[in-house]
């Protein structure tokens, strides 16, 4: 089985996120930066389907910026076989993204039977990519998937919908798989695991490799900034049990009447 | 004048506020409204109240597939939109995408505020789990497409009627490959958070899934719907589908309640848009209460209870 898995290089979680003087975009360079949380669950999936299915291979793709392959590396020390890195700005749209990730498999010369990424990336929260390779390459695709089961190339996929409702989907390999947490626990990078990923394959192309161009473009970002301050709010001790009702009538006046959403 | 389309989403009698939203703020364009289903009639009057000047129904399919719907769409909309909307709901989420895709052309994702100056449109949305915003526009084939997150625009206050005529369309769901197999219901029935104007939410110090009821009993009066700190849903409190933040649903309600959370950068990040926030809080320094437009130092144990009576007669 040809197992594919897309990644995304992300901020950390806590990272303080500046926008640049100009606002073209965030400043980039003192960023600690992981795998997108999201596809850390797409890369167990894609584990665990190559283990249930021998002689499979998994093989990661990545379209980022080539300072730092942290991420493609701890997938491939979580298990994945080899790595393919498309050479792109930080700033590159979802549609560019998700050409690239489609030239890229192409040009492994491996026709995928499935393809796992995760829901969504934290970054630019698009939640497109996934949709649009599995449209571009003409594939089926289920995102928010929280259960995936696999016999024979046909997957049982729950999808989260609202209020904690699912649906499941039947469907054949080759497909798209989106993955939402909660569907199984991503591994840690063993030491020997890190040890044995700096010998894997890491291949590397241009954007230009792969038919990508800033024609591709079709969503443009700029004026970032960080979201205006709320002005401080209005606090009320209520530690103690006597003054408890009339503060909480008060906080009820005030949404009510100032706040006015009640 | 741009041509534009708003996908809606109708179930029941009941159409997606999302849609009404957006129509509100497209006031003064020339805007159709499709939606895949049936369209009963008290929707269409609603929806020509907010300026549809037709409304498509298209017909002949029956479960939600991603393929199916982007097939039956893609002929409908053929040249005939400049813009296409739709609300950033699950199915919207999930389909716009692909739809875009499907005519190569570009998407603006979870917008939540945008302008529409004849045929230019100019966006906000956030990005870096709203740690910053930036400014969103679309080139390259048309029609160019757009999302917009529940709530963030607001209910339309004046709008202006459109003629609301109805048209049905047979839809061509063509080959679907991953169909539905089976819908399994949610254990709430309420609004989902995503879309929720209310929501009260619990965090670690909820101590038990047990104890979640009397955040329920306060969101029952208030037409809430009930979220979760990720520390809440760890400890087995409160189910997935309930967590708010960085890796949990982004929401932006009227009102967020947030009852001893303490206020992470990640869970801030699923929530910071929400109109107003109130928190209760047992620690004065919480970093919750920083975002707080009313805080409240105390035991949620002793205020919750007394904020629900209080509220009860309040709103009768
Ligand atoms: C990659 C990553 C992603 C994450 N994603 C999310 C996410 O999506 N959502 C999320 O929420 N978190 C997320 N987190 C976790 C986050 O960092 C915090 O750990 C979590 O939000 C804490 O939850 P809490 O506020 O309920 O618990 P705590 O931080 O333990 O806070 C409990 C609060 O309750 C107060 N309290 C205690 N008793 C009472 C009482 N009787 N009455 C009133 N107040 C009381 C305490 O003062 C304290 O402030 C993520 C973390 C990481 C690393």
């Amino acid at each position: 089985m040809n197992i594919f898995v897309c990644i995304k290089q992300v901020p950390d979680t806590e990272t303080k996120i500046t926008p640049k003087a100009d606002g073209s975009f965030i400043e980039t360079t003192s960023i600690k930066w992981i795998m997108n949380p999201y596809d850390e669950f797409a890369v167990e999936q894609a584990l665990l389907t190559k283990q249930a299915n021998s002689g499979s291979t998994v093989t990661v793709v990545r379209v980022g910026g080539v300072k730092d392959t942290e991420a493609l590396r701890t997938a491939l020390a979580m298990g994945a076989d080899e790595a393919i890195l498309v050479e792109g700005d930080d700033n590159l749209d979802s549609f560019m993204t998700a050409k690239a990730i489609k030239g890229a498999i192409e040009k492994s010369g491996k026709t995928p039977d499935v393809v796992f990424t995760g829901k969504q990336a934290i970054d630019d929260d698009c939640l497109q990519v996934p949709q649009l390779v599995a449209q571009m390459m003409d594939l089926p695709h289920v995102s928010v998937v929280v259960e995936c089961n696999e016999e024979g190339g046909k997957y049982t996929l729950k999808r989260e919908i609202e209020g904690g409702a699912m649906e499941v989907y039947e469907v054949n390999a080759p497909v798209v798989i989106a993955c939402n947490k909660g569907l199984n626990t991503p591994r840690y990078a063993s030491l020997p695991g890190i040890m044995k990923a700096k010998r894997k394959p890491l291949t590397q192309h241009s954007l230009a490799d792969v038919g990508v161009s800033e024609d591709d473009r079709r969503v443009k970002y700029s004026g970032f900034q960080l979201p205006p301050e709320k002005p401080a709010g209005k606090k009320f001790d209520a530690m103690e049990e006597a003054n408890q009702a009339s503060i909480v009538a008060d906080v009820v006046k005030l949404l009510r009447e100032e706040a006015k959403v009640i | 004048m741009a041509k534009v389309l708003v996908l809606a989403e109708i179930s029941g009698d009941t159409v997606k506020s999302v849609t009404y939203e957006i129509l509100g703020k497209l006031t003064g364009h020339d805007v159709d409204v499709a939606a895949v289903g049936e369209v009963p009639a008290a929707a269409v009057t609603e929806l020509a109240k907010y300026g549809a000047a037709n409304v498509h129904s298209i017909k002949g399919l029956d479960n939600y597939s991603p393929e199916g719907y982007t097939n039956a769409l893609k002929e409908f909309i053929g040249s005939n939109y400049d813009f296409v909307f739709g609300g950033a709901t699950s199915l919207g989420k999930d389909l716009l995408p692909r739809l875009a895709g499907a005519f190569e052309a570009g998407l603006a994702s979870d917008v939540t505020n945008f302008v529409m100056d004849g045929d230019n449109f100019s966006g906000t949305r956030p990005m870096f789990s709203g740690k910053c915003l930036a400014k969103v526009e679309i080139s390259g084939p048309k029609p160019h497409f757009v999302s917009i997150r529940p709530n963030a625009l607001g209910m339309p206050e004046a709008p202006t009627a459109g003629a609301g005529a109805t048209n049905e369309v047979t839809g061509n769901a063509g080959n679907i490959r991953a169909a539905i197999k089976e819908i399994i219901k949610g254990a709430s029935e309420k609004l989902d958070l995503t879309e929720a104007n209310i929501i009260v939410s619990g965090g670690r110090a909820m101590k038990s899934a047990e104890n979640f009821k009397i955040l329920e009993e306060l969101a029952d009066v208030l037409g809430a719907t009930v979220g979760a700190s990720r520390a809440a849903v760890d400890s087995g409190y409160a189910a997935p589908s309930m967590q708010v933040g960085q890796t949990g649903k982004t929401v932006a309600p009227t009102l967020y309640i947030a009852c001893g959370i303490s206020g992470a950068i990640q869970h801030l990040a699923g929530m910071r848009t929400s109109k107003v926030i109130v928190a209760i809080n047992t620690d004065a320094d919480a970093p919750i209460f920083t975002k707080a437009d009313y805080g409240i130092v105390g035991d949620l144990f002793q205020i919750v209870p007394i904020l629900k009576d209080e509220l009860k007669k309040v709103l009768g």
